[in-house]
């Protein structure tokens, strides 16, 4: 979605009672950061709304941003908050053949995630649960749900994005796009600066 | 990236060290084109760091999880993107210092003079703000106007070329002197 560098454009105050509707619903849509969500989200703290190129808008904080929004799709958290908080997402992990082309803002296909380096929900019941392999979950996830990936070998989240298809389907298929227009490291909206 | 500073220390919040060069977190900087320079960033601010991501383990363990053909085409790909970056880098370097800025006095109405001051956005300045700094410094009027040549230009009412080359010269150290020229629409000098 942010190939090309972006940048910001109108910046406007967020009205309390949305601030308190945007606080409602991050915390329906990632339950695991409600213990957080008063460091990310300070009731008190003025909310700012940076709109973006292609209808998206960004909500941040002072000059960090926080999540930005395509138009009315699901709030998604920039890639600096998933770094903050990287066990509060639902995660799945790529393998390291995959990285360089999800840096360069490709689809993230399935067999990146189906082959031994990736990592999908439920793998455990064969390879044992250990606790590195348990923080990828138990729950299949469904095609429209956020995701964060996360890469092989590396420590720090590359990617978050909408699933296009759901991990069970995936593990049957092994085929076909997952993920299309996320936030990626390194792109536009990773660059764009708020100062 | 600035949120280093607001991680209270009972915070859970993770600190991640972003890359000086390319920004992204370290161990990424492979993927960036500009590997080399991020190497040397990241041994001189992070030694730590450094000697974990670049030891011999660290490279062999990363090759060794790709098939031979697979590394391959990456190591091809890491190099065009590499040459791709150099050459971007080395073209902004050449652009910035072949471009000038240039103060000029405008005469307005008889003893009226406003000035304009031209090529700042060569240097990725931000026009708008900069306006506003000149507005605020000098407590005049200021503003981005369009240049009929095409482009924008700062508009600052008054004849303030010389505390403007001064200010310029003094508060952006991205600017060299030299690229700073003061043009008079009149023949004679302002008297300083």
């Amino acid at each position: 979605m942010f190939k090309k560098d972006i940048s910001p454009g109108a910046k406007s105050k967020v009205k309390s009672s949305v601030q308190r509707a945007i606080r409602t619903k991050i915390t329906e849509t990632y339950p695991l950061l409600v213990p957080h969500i008063d460091e990310i989200l300070p009731k008190k703290e003025q909310l700012d709304l940076v709109k973006l190129p292609d209808r998206v808008s960004l909500y941040a904080l002072g000059s960090t941003p926080l999540f930005w929004q395509h138009m009315d799709d699901p709030l998604l958290p920039h890639l600096t908050l998933v770094h903050k908080y990287p066990t509060c997402f639902p995660l799945l992990r790529i393998d390291r053949g995959a990285i360089r082309f999800v840096l360069s803002g490709a689809s993230l296909m399935a067999p990146g995630l189906t082959s031994p380096g990736g990592r999908l929900p439920k793998q455990n019941d064969k390879d044992g649960v250990g606790p590195e392999e348990y923080r990828y979950g138990n729950e299949e996830l469904d095609e429209g749900e956020v995701v964060v990936i996360e890469a092989e070998g590396k420590e720090n989240a590359c990617l978050v994005g909408v699933l296009r298809m759901g991990t069970k389907e995936m593990k049957e298929k092994k085929k076909g796009v997952v993920v299309e227009g996320g936030h990626y490291l390194g792109d536009g909206l990773w660059k764009m600066g708020l100062d | 990236m600035a949120d280093v500073a607001d991680g209270a220390s009972a915070s859970p919040a993770k600190q991640v060290i972003y890359c000086g060069i390319c920004s992204l977190p370290p161990e990424y900087c492979e993927f960036g084109g500009t590997t080399k320079k991020c190497e040397e960033w990241l041994q001189k601010n992070h030694p730590a760091m450094h000697e974990r991501l670049y030891s011999q383990d660290a490279i062999e363990a990363n090759l060794s999880t790709l098939s031979l053909d697979a590394q391959k085409r990456a190591a091809k790909d890491a190099e065009k993107k590499a040459a791709k970056a150099a050459s971007a880098a080395a073209k902004e370097e050449e652009r910035k210092a072949s471009s000038k800025v240039i103060i000029k006095r405008v005469e307005r109405n008889k003893r009226k003079y406003v000035t304009e001051v031209s090529g700042l956005e060569a240097f990725d300045l931000d026009l708008k703000k900069v306006a506003k700094d000149f507005g605020k410094k000098f407590a005049t009027g200021s503003s981005v106007t369009k240049v009929p040549g095409g482009g924008e230009a700062i508009t600052v009412q008054g004849d303030l070329s010389d505390d403007i080359y001064d200010y310029v010269t003094e508060n952006y150290e991205q600017i060299p002197e030299d690229n700073v020229e003061c043009v008079e629409d009149k023949k004679k000098k302002p008297a300083s």
